[in-house]
């Protein structure tokens, strides 16, 4: 162990580091590329009909047809449905967050709330959509946003909790040993050891809550969301913009998550997950 | 720091400690009649087989556990009014260092707590890293660091508030024959440096021997201080010192303190020879 291998994990310089970006996608990119020119041309040899699997042409063209407009409007569904799995990330990572401190402070509450949250997280999402769209109203985005909460509540109170609670054992009696306060260990150890918990979830609740809000609008809702695209779309045969829809979903979903990332490597850039080299 | 070579530090006067058994039928006792003194400037080994208790009467000095009866002081005043005064540091086997701070942060964690202001930490986190020749690393984050340089910041921490008294457990133990080594005469140079009083939980009988002015040898079930082996070895010591005959002698005297027969006497210098470097 040397000065020079310690220095080993700062970052090299930016051109190095673009190259070796590119470097790390570039076999992403290509088995990609090589996918799309395989299906263009087996659809078109085989003659595979479109509601089967339209080409990635026709997909494309669907999607130019209906961006913000044509019969389907695309893009402005897309939004719709973001906002409302936006919406149920928040109130579900806030109440999942304050559930979690409580059980992770309280006896009492881990004992009480524990059950009750395992038994509602056991309920099939799709059984309680039309509950959830009938109470809070299927026109109103609340109902939706609603729904992606319930998924995504549990996964954010299970891993908050466990954050506060799982410190080392010899950290809470070095702590111990300072004389800290109840309040000095919380805010000094537990809640910085939650941190890399806290956006494990995060990341996992930004699909569930896409998941969610979707599955809510299949039972019904405002039409210019991308659930009822899909739907709508699907029954009337035109598979081209239902994949086109599936495309625009699939996107909105990685940027909730590569935004979710770029807020952890801000807030906690020491965390093993994010070093970038090993020292030796 | 005041010199206080010859005032007693640590006073544990007839200690027991029993902990309830799994399922909670029975009592087992983890400590029995534990008389133990020691005195400003000295470094104490705990050794032991595994059991016998010598972690749990470090944390009993530490006020980290309850006696079942008895009574541990330390300065003069209960364990508990000796930790409320943060009047200790301690360094466990993993460095528990906090990853989300630097090595420096790391450092001025007990400083913070007791509320010393921005500027004065920071000289003392820099005297402190310097003391453990870590100055070129503030602003390392531990994952950063070796094992035994993170060892070596823990020490710092432990040193921060230059405590009279520094309870070691089994800080070594997690590390390399060459690297523990080698922190064994850093912790010798650091103890030189600050007076600090140490008591050091071990299971290695030549790093007992090499650190000591005293081992204290531990039984177990129940947990008893069969043997106290005064280690006469001339200070300061160096890498040498493990290679002279008392060093060899002493090694076997606590071995077979260990084995339960006794003081060594009568054992072949051939044989000492042998034994010195296995642990």
């Amino acid at each position: 162990m040397t000065a020079s291998s310690a220095d080993a994990g700062l970052a090299p310089g930016l051109p190095r580091r673009i190259g070796a970006r590119l470097g790390y996608y570039l076999p992403a990119l290509i088995v990609l590329i090589v996918g799309l020119v395989l299906w263009e041309a087996l659809t078109r040899a085989m003659n595979v009909r479109a509601f089967i699997l339209p080409p990635p042409t026709a997909i494309g063209s669907a999607l130019a047809e209906n961006w913000s407009g044509g019969q389907w409007s695309l893009a402005p569904s897309v939004f719709a449905t973001l906002q409302e799995a936006i919406g149920g990330l928040v109130i579900g990572t806030v109440t999942g967050s304050i559930v979690g401190f409580a059980v992770a402070r309280w006896g009492t509450a881990r004992d009480s709330v524990l059950p009750i949250a395992i038994a509602a997280n056991a309920i099939p999402i799709i059984a309680i959509a039309p509950i959830f769209n009938n109470w809070f109203g299927v026109l109103n985005p609340l109902s939706k946003m609603m729904i992606a909460a319930l998924l995504v509540f549990f996964p954010v109170m299970i891993n908050v909790t466990r954050g506060l609670s799982q410190v080392h054992p010899s950290a809470l009696e070095l702590m111990r040993s300072y004389a800290a306060s109840e309040m000095t260990i919380f805010t000094k150890l537990r809640l910085p050891n939650a941190l890399p918990y806290f956006f494990t979830a995060l990341k996992i609740a930004t699909t569930l809550a896409l998941i969610g809000a979707v599955v809510g609008e299949y039972f019904g809702g405002a039409t210019q969301v991308i659930g009822r695209v899909v739907v709508q779309s699907a029954s009337g045969l035109r598979f081209d913009v239902t994949w086109a829809a599936i495309l625009l979903m699939s996107i909105a979903g990685i940027t909730m998550y590569l935004a979710v990332v770029a807020l952890e490597r801000a807030l906690i850039p020491w965390h093993p997950s994010l070093r970038g080299e090993e020292p030796s | 720091m005041e010199d206080q070579s010859g005032e007693t530090v640590v006073h544990v006067d007839g200690v027991t400690k029993t902990f309830a058994t799994r399922g909670g039928e029975g009592r087992t006792s983890a400590l029995e009649g534990i008389d133990l003194v020691i005195r400003g400037g000295e470094f104490v080994s705990l050794i032991g087989p595994s059991g016998c208790g010598k972690s749990t009467l470090l944390r009993l000095i530490g006020d980290l556990t309850a006696p079942s009866s008895g009574s541990v002081s330390v300065n003069r005043k209960t364990s508990h009014e000796a930790r409320l005064g943060r009047e200790y540091g301690i360094v466990f086997q993993a460095p528990v260092l906090f990853d989300w701070r630097t090595v420096e942060d790391n450092v001025k964690l007990p400083l913070e707590l007791t509320g010393m202001d921005r500027d004065q930490r920071q000289g003392r986190a820099r005297d402190l890293l310097e003391l453990v020749e870590l100055g070129d690393f503030m602003r390392h984050y531990p994952y950063q660091l070796s094992g035994g340089m993170q060892q070596r910041v823990a020490i710092a921490r432990a040193l921060a508030l230059q405590p009279a008294l520094l309870l070691m457990d089994e800080p070594f133990g997690a590390l390399d024959e060459m690297t523990r080594e080698r922190m064994n005469s850093e912790v010798l140079r650091i103890w030189q440096q600050t007076g600090t009083t140490i008591v050091f939980v071990t299971h290695s009988i030549p790093e007992a021997v090499f650190l000591s002015t005293r081992v204290a040898v531990m039984s177990a079930r129940p947990g008893r201080i069969t043997h106290l082996v005064d280690v006469d070895l001339p200070q300061p010591r160096n890498e040498l010192t493990r290679e002279e005959p008392r060093y060899f002698e002493l090694v076997t005297e606590v071995r077979e303190a260990l084995r339960g027969r006794g003081s060594g006497a009568g054992a072949s210098a051939e044989r000492l020879a042998a034994e010195g470097g296995v642990g």
